[in-house]
């Protein structure tokens, strides 16, 4: 059972820093993890579906800003709503979609329809891409703490 | 009534952001803050209005039970920048424009590192400004200020003490330090705490707070401006 629990801390580290390195998540990752403890132990999960919640009522907000069968497209309304994204972001360290929310509030402000479409398209792809990754990572610490292991600290270089 | 030198330091934290609010709770706990989070400037001075001792007829309008007797204070505020209605600017001047609320600290969080609006919270009276996401190691600055606080309920106690005893131990002391105009601040916690005559001595030139008054117990302490 030893051999069982040691494979699955392997594949959650490699898994857990594979995700770094593809972008996915950066050192606020790390801080989040750095303030879950025995009192607070499931702090990064919650934190990270509060995240995902924003997420769906951002781009909601901002499919509706963008839809053009309303009237004429109010661009300041769609910024407000990237720049609450890329807000909460950064504050949970989803790089990849913090980034995106970077470019897309540059086509805001240039006012380019055809870009803030298609950075819409990426921003919901991306989140939840994400959202699949860490549902697969959380399924891996929960699968070692079930088999009587500890959850390795993953330290990213 | 006795200010319990064991509260713990309790911070009004403000954010538009559900997230966010939620990190820079747990941010707060992990510092050994005790945190009261709301959403808008709004309801922040709503909260600082009621708990300095005014009625509310509207309970639901508080994340916090309305029916504490005692007063609950505030000793910091941390508030984001950008938020709809009031911003952190507007609830900054706000508390520094009140006789009441002055004295609280005021932090102020932003994701944006706009030199114009840094300087422009620190010259309206924040203490620091915190550039988001804010970080563990940056709850480290607003240590001082939790121990002046841990240091004026030190003193209220000892106060208090001294006046049961009824020897006039503490009075003679406290007006020989009016003299002192400039005390350091960490440095010298243990000075303040011991006889007041080795305070006389201390010619330290850093300007931190003022000495001891009776009259005033402790509740003026000049804010330390730190650069960014």
């Amino acid at each position: 059972m030893n051999a069982g629990i040691a494979q699955l801390q392997m594949q959650f580290r490699d898994y857990t820093i594979s995700l770094y390195q593809q972008g996915f998540l950066d050192d606020q990752f790390t801080e989040l993890k750095k303030l879950q403890d025995d009192g607070s132990p499931d702090f990064v999960a919650e934190v990270l579906l509060l995240f995902f919640e924003d997420c769906v009522k951002l781009i909601g907000n901002m499919a509706r800003a963008l839809d053009k069968s309303t009237g004429t497209v109010d661009f300041s309304q769609v910024g407000a709503s990237v720049h609450q994204l890329k807000g909460s972001s950064s504050s949970v360290g989803a790089k990849r979609v913090k980034g995106l929310c970077v470019t897309f509030k540059e086509y805001c402000e240039a006012q380019n329809y055809e870009g803030c479409v298609r950075c819409l398209q990426q921003v919901d792809i991306e989140y939840k891409t994400l959202k699949t990754k860490l549902q697969d990572m959380f399924n891996l610490e929960k699968q070692i703490v079930q088999a009587g292991g500890v959850v390795p600290q993953v330290d990213i270089d | 009534m006795g200010m319990a030198a064991e509260s713990q330091f309790h911070v009004l934290a403000v954010d538009d952001s559900l997230c966010d609010r939620k990190l820079i709770e747990r941010l707060l706990q992990k510092s050994s803050c005790q945190v009261t989070t709301v959403e808008s400037g709004s309801k922040a001075l709503e909260f600082l209005g009621l708990r300095q001792g005014l009625q509310s007829n509207d309970p639901n309008e508080l994340s916090t039970s309305p029916h504490i007797h005692q007063e609950v204070e505030v000793n910091l505020i941390i508030t984001d920048y950008c938020m709809p209605g009031m911003t952190g600017y507007d609830l900054l001047k706000k508390v520094k424009e009140s006789s009441a609320f002055k004295n609280i600290p005021v932090v102020i969080m932003s994701s944006e590192n706009v030199p114009a609006r840094i300087s422009r919270c620190l010259e309206e009276g924040a203490e620091e400004f915190f550039l988001k996401p804010v970080r563990l190691a940056d709850l480290n600055k607003l240590k001082p200020h939790m121990m002046k606080t841990k240091l004026k309920n030190q003193k209220l106690e000892e106060i208090e003490e001294a006046s049961k005893d009824e020897t006039a131990l503490v009075e003679p002391e406290i007006k020989d330090s009016t003299k002192i105009e400039i005390l350091p601040l960490q440095q010298d916690l243990q000075l303040v705490q011991q006889e007041e005559q080795t305070l006389c001595t201390n010619n330290k030139r850093k300007s931190m707070e003022e000495g001891i008054s009776t009259d005033r117990a402790l509740t003026r302490f000049d804010g330390i401006t730190t650069t960014v």
